[in-house]
């Protein structure tokens, strides 16, 4: 008896001091970076942690350095995006924000803009035509907000696309769908073989909103959104939106994504390992899918691993080349920063220079900067990069992820109720009807 | 210092002579440390919410003073009713498969097998590892194509696995996952609990000839009532406060399904950005769990502090 309840006391004690200091220990985590401020014209660009993009990060920084008396320091937060954005939150709302800081663009900083936190780089960037000629301009307008310019890309391009399986597509004799109506057929027959048609990450619930967003963008162009998004009255009732729920509930009583896709995760490779082994045919996803299938299952990726636009609907009004999905990451300049100048000066000469664009494709991604068709070959995955370069470049609109696009308040009830709508516990009436009553 | 000592020594025994009427209780000195650690880090951000409450605030700048609009919302919204009575089903449930599990396993830990030993050191492993660590792992055991939910989902009335994308399925899976985690916890209680009750209470009954399940029905469990009424308090209270696993494992779906009011209040402040809402959900969690907590210990005769081994 006598050692037993010692040994367990210090056990316990112990695991109380480690549950306690550790939420200490990860705030002073936090305010550590704004606290280090201070003396000398040091900028610091906050990042998400991601040790290939750091790396390439600080290629751009050393070179600015080299030649500047201000000087730029990158700052990685974290590696999960949804504490990044709470911590940059809270740096935000203190009197030392972060002087560049990393961002998704539209709703990830539209309340910052309306406190007056961001610079407005319009004016720079329509006095250097050069500058801003450098950038596709379908990405760096999607960055806008109010028709204003508050970020610089600054990473690789991610559209969603229609990603298949080409060998089971050609032992089967069938071609990646080109109109909704093929994507129909192909549907029931991958079901009759006993193939699930598509991949679908439901557990996670946003990989459901990409097949939204395609179906009104086809179904309604880009001004649906951005009716949604500006937060005109009524916009939730475009006859697009009830359109698009409707072909979604008709996909899933078709069985185009199997039956238990809401059990399915894309995080942890649920849907990635469902398509990767052969079991499902289709995956609609981002482009980080390929880099995913890369690193998860290198064999499926360099054999069978196919893209296609996602196709064209019928009576649609939606130009059959639009995209949608993230289209990059920008940089922000707060307007709080020691040294506003250096920050834009090192977005100027850095993040369309050749050096920055070289280390970005090496690293696998695309990035959305004019003229490079030529560098793509340095890219892990040339063909595919070459190929969603293209599919930007001739995109007249690229639409935001809808979730990180509107306002903060929308994601969970957009989210939540197009689950409900994926498991036909909701009409689409209801779905409209629930997101208009958002404040 | 050698001087000193004594004459210290000889005012302790003096001052402890003067307070034996008082049962010896420490002064209010000893108090100090605990009640400003209490005082900053939960009095302190407890009345900043309440503050909060009355205004609206997104997190940045400064907060605008909004009268009684959250708390007239709070009464009109169905979601927060809602997230209610998720919560109140969950904590049911929770409690309802954790005690029975503890008690018995903590009563039969408190034996002095070996065996025993071995074994109830491996049921308390979950209680090393994080939340996070323990939902991800089980969100690969619940994927229905490749987990154990493939494999077994027809056992259990899900036969295409899906389980946790369904909303029932889902509010299970909480349930299990919490109850792995938390038991081992619970258990540790009702072992060293047990371990207390006098041995000569049981030579007693046994020469009276009570069997083992009457021992425990007679002896062990009236032994244990102090400890059932902390463990259900922890557990009930708790679980208004508590809701990583939800966050990991579902996210509050599918739908809304598990979207329990500690999630509510979560997303409410940190994804919706609403932070003067977000503090009167969190006050009327606050409410709620004082309410439960002094409802149980009245109920429960608890606040009598009643000793079990009077007269022995």
């Amino acid at each position: 008896m006598g050692e037993t309840p010692l040994s367990r006391r210090t056990f316990l004690s112990a695991a109380a001091i480690t549950g306690l200091s550790a939420p200490l220990l990860s705030a002073c985590g936090t305010s550590g970076p704004a606290g280090a401020k201070g003396g000398g014209k040091t900028v610091q660009a906050w990042v998400l942690v991601d040790e290939a993009q750091n790396r390439v990060q600080n290629v751009a920084i050393d070179d600015f350095n080299k030649g500047s008396s201000g000087k730029v320091k990158l700052l990685p937060i974290s590696s999960d995006g949804a504490v990044y954005a709470d911590k940059l939150r809270v740096s935000m709302g203190s009197p030392n924000p972060p002087d560049l800081l990393f961002n998704w663009g539209a709703g990830s900083i539209r309340n910052y803009v309306q406190a007056g936190g961001l610079v407005d780089l319009s004016s720079q960037l329509n006095a250097d035509t050069t500058w801003k000629n450098s950038f596709l301009p379908s990405v760096l307008n999607a960055g806008q907000i109010d028709g204003k310019y508050y970020g610089i890309p600054m990473r690789g391009m991610q559209p969603v696309v229609l990603f298949y399986n080409k060998t089971l597509f050609a032992e089967q004799g069938q071609k990646p769908p080109a109109t909704y109506d093929d994507l129909l057929k192909l549907v029931d027959f991958f079901k009759g073989k006993k193939i699930q048609p598509f991949a679908l990450g439901g557990l996670d619930q946003w990989p459901e909103l990409m097949w939204l967003e395609y179906l009104v963008e086809r179904a309604g162009g880009p001004t649906v959104f951005q009716n949604i998004a500006a937060g005109r009255p009524g916009a939730w009732r475009d006859p697009a939106i009830a359109t698009a729920l409707s072909q979604i509930q008709d996909l899933v009583r078709r069985g185009a994504f199997g039956t238990n896709f809401n059990s399915v995760n894309y995080v942890n490779d649920g849907a990635g390992l469902l398509f990767a082994k052969g079991k499902a045919a289709m995956h609609l996803m981002g482009t980080w899918e390929v880099s995913n299938q890369v690193e998860r299952h290198r064999k499926f990726a360099e054999t069978d691993l196919g893209f296609a636009p996602f196709p064209s609907v019928a009576d649609g009004k939606g130009d059959p080349n639009a995209v949608v999905g993230n289209p990059t990451n920008y940089f922000s300049v707060s307007t709080k920063s020691v040294d506003k100048d250096a920050a834009i000066a090192f977005l100027k000469k850095e993040m369309a220079a050749p050096a920055y664009v070289d280390a970005l494709i090496k690293s696998g991604d695309v990035p959305a900067v004019t003229g490079i068709d030529a560098k793509l070959s340095a890219s892990p995955q040339p063909e595919f990069a070459r190929y969603v370069y293209q599919l930007v470049q001739k995109a007249p609109s690229f639409t935001l992820s809808w979730d990180q696009a509107l306002m903060p308040q929308f994601k969970t009830p957009l989210l939540a109720n197009l689950q409900k709508v994926f498991s036909g516990k909701q009409t689409p009436q209801q779905f409209v009807t629930a997101l208009e009553s958002v404040k | 210092m050698t001087t000193a000592l004594p004459a210290a020594r000889r005012g302790g025994v003096r001052a402890a002579e003067k307070s034996t009427d008082r049962a010896a209780r420490p002064g209010v000195l000893w108090v100090v440390p605990a009640a400003l650690f209490f005082m900053v880090f939960a009095g302190l951000p407890l009345l900043l919410v309440a503050v909060l409450s009355f205004t609206s605030w997104n997190g940045l700048g400064t907060p605008r003073f909004n009268g009684l609009d959250n708390w007239s919302r709070l009464l009109s919204d169905s979601s927060v009713w809602q997230s209610l009575r998720i919560s109140a089903i969950l904590t049911v449930l929770c409690w309802a498969v954790q005690t029975p599990l503890a008690l018995l396993l903590g009563v039969w830990a408190a034996g002095r097998q070996r065996n025993r030993a071995v074994l109830s050191s491996i049921f308390f492993l979950p209680l090393l590892m994080s939340t996070a660590a323990i939902a991800i792992t089980w969100l690969t055991l619940l994927d229905p194509n490749f987990g154990l939910a493939a494999k077994w989902g027809h056992y259990i009335g899900f036969p295409d696995g899906n389980i946790i994308g369904s909303p029932r399925g889902a509010l299970g899976c909480v349930v299990v996952v919490v109850a792995w985690q938390f038991v081992p916890f619970h258990t540790l209680l009702y072992q060293a609990a047990t371990r207390q009750i006098p041995q000569s209470l049981y030579d007693a009954a046994t020469v009276d000839g009570a069997g083992r399940v009457r021992q425990f029905r007679h002896i062990t469990l009236p032994q244990l009532r102090n400890t059932i009424v902390t463990s259900s308090v922890l557990m009930l209270v708790g679980s208004l406060t508590y809701f990583e696993t939800v966050l990991i494992l579902t996210g509050g779906g599918p739908g809304s399904a598990t979207n329990i009011l500690p999630q509510h209040m979560y997303m409410t402040a940190f994804r919706d950005y609403q932070m003067g809402y977000a503090s009167v959900i969190a006050l009327a969690l606050v409410a709620l769990g004082t309410a439960l907590s002094l409802l149980i210990v009245r109920f429960s005769g608890f606040a009598k502090m009643r000793s079990t081994l009077e007269g022995i």
